[in-house]
């Protein structure tokens, strides 16, 4: 395959509070070339033309960090199913073609520079109750807790949540829900989880709320973007949890009675 | 410098024990009134940053990713080792004390080893408890494989995402921490420096990454908890993050460095597709189990794998080493694709072997090695577009960890009092190679288990008054950093940093990569000055000190490099023998593998800086063996 001649038009925003635009690139690409790289020769250039490369946030390249992000033709993580975007490679673009980049956008996620947003608001969820209570040491024998396979393929599939924000940044409410109902069925279908089970619902979903997340409108875009394919059945697991602990939430339904 | 590793007396399975009752202990109305910087949040930062703050003590915690749960370490793959003997193979503690020290080809010291295979079992029940979704049997109980041709099954993992895990469990128990109030997270924040006040190891300098704003921070004790420094060869499949900074300005500020030129090179990673490549994707070792490794006998075979018929190939694992096969050893493996590929025997770029699974696939059928390997085959794939189910996958060895780092005593502190080192960052326990799924296991050990008994021996022993902000040393070190920020800026050349890097990555790895000999040390040498010095005459960095600025953080890291690299290739010069990855081309047996020297460098070489330019002064730490009979290894 030769290289492909691409049209790149990429949100620049010097600051938080300053008004962004897009600006208009022409640069060559190898098939094998990841997106990123090839947004790396972008940014080469810029800087031997001494002008402000494109800021972007990556890190291990391999799909795993949840560091990188982009909305790229309108598509959180691009065009790839079940991928990031460092997964991406040019060999998904045509010759001629022009592609958008733009920043996760949303309410909780605040761009820094150009295409890097803050999402510390995740961690915020986390700190109020994305945990096991047990202090270093005080765990008894590994093997003196049974875990059937099926729970722990289970907890596994949610805990394959990499934390990169394409969920929120897809849906039309902005809203955390997968990424808030991924954690908490990690820990909440496991037997380690269940003695701080209610109170871990409660407290994070509040604290999704808090961080300004929208509520969920079941638009299941976020299943659709989501790189590590956790489901739309997640929000439903959570959905039950809420239910059986009647826990009052202003995401949810309104209607429960508090404990 | 007298160098003391201040290992307790007593036998080896006695040391921890009897040493953690002798430790003096800080009662627990003074843990609150001791602060704690920890630099890094992978698996050694936030484990220690967390127990410390179960303890009592403010700890302030750092990292460069926007969370700490990105740290590098979430990437790793395959797996945590520990001596827990579920399966009843045979596996004990004495077991992985000795196969880490074999392993790493006698160049580690006995006791911190030992007393790492002591604490894996406890890392294992702690992260069970913190809900780490680690792989199952049938009955519940947990699941292990062998792992790096190991002959016992002592690997936990969970699915290929083990490293993520286990730094979700340790990144979890910090967030809690937060949320009590025991721990302060500082993300995007990068420690430009140290700050050594009345000879102790009391604050950093940072540079904030979203502001640029520069300041210190004053604390009763620093860990540095940073991890490795592959990216001295700009590529590897280290994060694009990972660097050097944090421990070479210790290094500086007068803390040793053991061993550099220790790095590991992993045999199957995908190979360089061009110039413009950003980073190596390492294709998990288990693939060796069930692929063979083969290129065509004839160098220059134009044909398609597929149409090479068997005459014509060379599977030379397993004409080299008839009983270990395509299972030999990470360093034997990844020597031997080199070696194929300098008689010009490479395929696709010329640089590439092949790593076949049509044997595999004929013998169990597809659906078997789809079930074993089948996200690795889709991840191959997304990467260079081939199908190894129907095409071989071509493979390349690729740097993948560093074993040197920043000296420290069984304590775990350097030779500055008060700085810790954790982790990849620090020396210790792997000597000159690494066991694969080890690397998880110490960060956790030392963060969870070692660090909280050490800092509290130091600091109850400690005299630490009369220093704050306001000390001069402080100030000044603030100000170098200020000043060294500013000369970045003040270059105003036409070469970008990234080309600089790309460039001393590819001298290092020819020059002081897989195998090394002096006159190529020596040539690099030279080339890495000449490279630091037109680094600082033609470098282009563009945007301002004061904001967010990509860039300017990628020069601060390359500019390290570009210092730490001659230190690197001083150590790798002066070790005039081979012995694990670390291989001399002087000092090979007739076979080409390694040939150690006991006599002479049965020892720790830790160096300490003498200036940019002068040679570092070697400083040995001599390794005595009381407990394992050395061996040569022979994979025939
Ligand atoms: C692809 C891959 C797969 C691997 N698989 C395995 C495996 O299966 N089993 C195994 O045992 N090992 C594996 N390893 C090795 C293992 O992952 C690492 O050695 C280990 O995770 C290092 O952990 P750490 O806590 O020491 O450092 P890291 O996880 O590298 O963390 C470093 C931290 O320091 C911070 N930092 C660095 N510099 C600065 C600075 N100047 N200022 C502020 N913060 C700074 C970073 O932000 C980060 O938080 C693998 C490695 C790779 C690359
Ligand atoms: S749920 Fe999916 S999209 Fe949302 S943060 Fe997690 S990995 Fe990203
Ligand atoms: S850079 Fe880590 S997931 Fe993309």
């Amino acid at each position: 395959m030769s290289d492909v001649d691409i049209t790149l038009k990429v949100w620049r925003q010097d600051g938080p509070d300053q008004k962004g635009r897009f600006e208009t690139y022409q640069t060559q690409a190898t098939p094998d070339m990841s997106f990123l790289e090839m947004l790396d020769v972008v940014n080469d250039s810029l800087e031997e033309g001494q002008k402000l490369p494109i800021s972007f946030d990556s890190d291990c390249r391999e799909g795993i960090c949840g560091m990188c992000s982009l909305v790229i033709n309108g598509v959180a993580h691009g065009p790839g199913e079940g991928t990031t975007t460092c997964q991406l490679y040019m060999r998904s673009f045509a010759d001629g073609d022009t592609i958008t980049i733009e920043p996760f956008r949303a309410r909780s996620f605040p761009v820094i520079r150009d295409l890097v947003v803050d999402r510390s608001a995740f961690d915020d969820i986390v700190q109020a109750g994305g945990y096991n209570s047990v202090n270093t040491g005080s765990a008894p024998d590994a093997n003196s807790v049974l875990v059937s396979k099926d729970r722990a393929e289970e907890a596994m599939d949610a805990a394959a949540c990499i934390g990169c924000g394409a969920c929120v940044a897809t849906c039309k409410n902005a809203s955390a829900m997968l990424f808030v109902s991924a954690k908490l069925k990690h820990l909440n279908v496991l037997p380690q989880g269940q003695p701080e089970r209610r109170e871990r619902s409660r407290a994070m979903l509040k604290a999704m709320d808090d961080a300004g997340f929208g509520h969920c409108t079941n638009e299941y875009e976020c299943e659709a973007v989501c790189p590590k394919e956790i489901s739309v059945g997640t929000i439903a697991f959570l959905n039950r949890e809420v239910y059986r602990s009647s826990l009052v939430t202003s995401s949810l339904a309104p209607t429960v009675t508090g404990e | 410098m007298a160098l003391d590793g201040h290992v307790p007396g007593g036998p080896l399975a006695e040391k921890w024990d009897r040493h953690r009752f002798d430790l003096k202990l800080v009662n627990p109305a003074n843990k609150r009134r001791h602060s704690v910087i920890v630099v890094g949040t992978g698996l050694a930062g936030a484990s220690a940053a967390a127990t410390l703050a179960e303890l009592g003590y403010h700890v302030k915690s750092f990292c460069l990713q926007d969370s700490p749960r990105r740290a590098h370490s979430i990437a790793a793959q395959g797996g945590i080792n520990a001596a827990k003997n579920y399966q009843n193979d045979g596996d004990s503690v004495f077991r992985l004390f000795y196969d880490t020290i074999k392993g790493g080809d006698y160049r580690a010291r006995e006791a911190n080893v030992y007393r790492l295979a002591q604490v894996s079992t406890s890392i294992i029940d702690q992260c069970a408890a913190q809900g780490v979704p680690f792989a199952r049997e049938y009955g519940g109980t947990l699941a292990n494989r062998s792992f790096g041709g190991a002959q016992v099954s002592r690997t936990f993992y969970a699915r290929g995402q083990t490293g993520q895990q286990l730094l979700l469990g340790a990144y979890s128990a910090l967030m809690r921490q937060v949320a009590a109030g025991g721990v302060e997270i500082f993300p995007r924040h990068e420690m430009l420096d140290l700050v050594v006040a009345e000879g102790r190891a009391r604050g950093i300098v940072t540079r904030n990454l979203v502001t640029g704003k520069i300041r210190s921070w004053v604390a009763d004790a620093v860990l540095l908890c940073t991890g490795g420094y592959g990216n001295a060869f700009y590529l590897s499949t280290n994060a694009k993050g990972s660097n050097v900074t944090a421990t070479w300005r210790a290094h500086r500020r007068g803390a040793l460095f053991a061993n550099p030129c220790f790095t590991q090179i992993h045999p199957t990673c995908i190979p360089v597709s061009g110039s413009y490549q950003a980073k190596l994707t390492l294709m998990s070792e288990s693939l060796r189990n069930d692929g063979r490794v083969w290129v065509p006998k004839q160098g220059g075979d134009a044909r398609s794998a597929g149409a090479i018929p068997e005459a014509d190939r060379d599977y030379y694992l397993e004409r080299r080493y008839p009983s270990f096969g395509n299972l030999v050893p990470r360093d034997v493996a990844s020597r031997a694709a080199k070696a194929v590929c300098d008689e010009g025997l490479g395929v696709g770029s010329g640089r590439a072997v092949y790593l076949d699974f049509a044997d595999a696939i004929q013998r169990d059928g597809a659906d078997t090695i789809r079930q074993k390997y089948g996200n690795l085959f889709q991840m191959y794939e997304e990467i260079t577009g081939d199908d190894p189910y129907t095409t071989p996958m071509q493979i390349y060895p690729a740097v993948h960890y560093t074993m040197g780092g920043l000296w420290v005593d069984y304590n775990l502190m350097s030779n500055v009092p008060g700085l810790f080192v954790l982790g990849e960052a620090n020396f210790s326990d792997h000597g000159a190679n690494r066991l694969g799924a080890s690397a998880l296991m110490q960060g956790l050990a030392d963060g969870y288990f070692v660090i909280p008994y050490t800092l509290g021996g130091y600091l109850a022993g400690a005299q630490l008054g009369g220093v704050d902000e306001n000390h001069s040393s402080f100030e000044d070190t603030e100000k170098q950093a200020r000043e060294r920020i500013s000369s970045l800026l003040a270059v105003d050349g036409s070469r970008t940093v990234d080309d600089f890097h790309r460039e001393l990555g590819l001298l290092m790895w020819d020059h002081c990569g897989m195998a090394r000999n002096a006159e190529g040390l020596t040539a690099a040498r030279g080339r890495v000055r000449e490279l630091r010095d037109d680094f600082w005459k033609n470098l282009t960095v563009t945007g301002s000190g004061g904001e967010f600025n990509q860039t300017l953080e990628r020069a601060g890291r390359v500019a390290d490099f570009m210092e730490f690299a001659e230190t690197m290739i001083q150590d790798a010069l002066t070790r005039d023998e081979s012995c694990g990855g670390h291989f001399r081309e002087e000092h090979q047996t007739e076979e080409g593998e390694a040939r150690r020297d006991d006599e002479d460098f049965a020892h720790v070489a830790a160096w300490e800086f003498a200036g940019i330019g002068n040679n570092a002064t070697l400083h040995k730490e001599e390794l005595a063996f009381e407990n394992v009979q050395l061996t040569q290894r022979s994979y025939k």
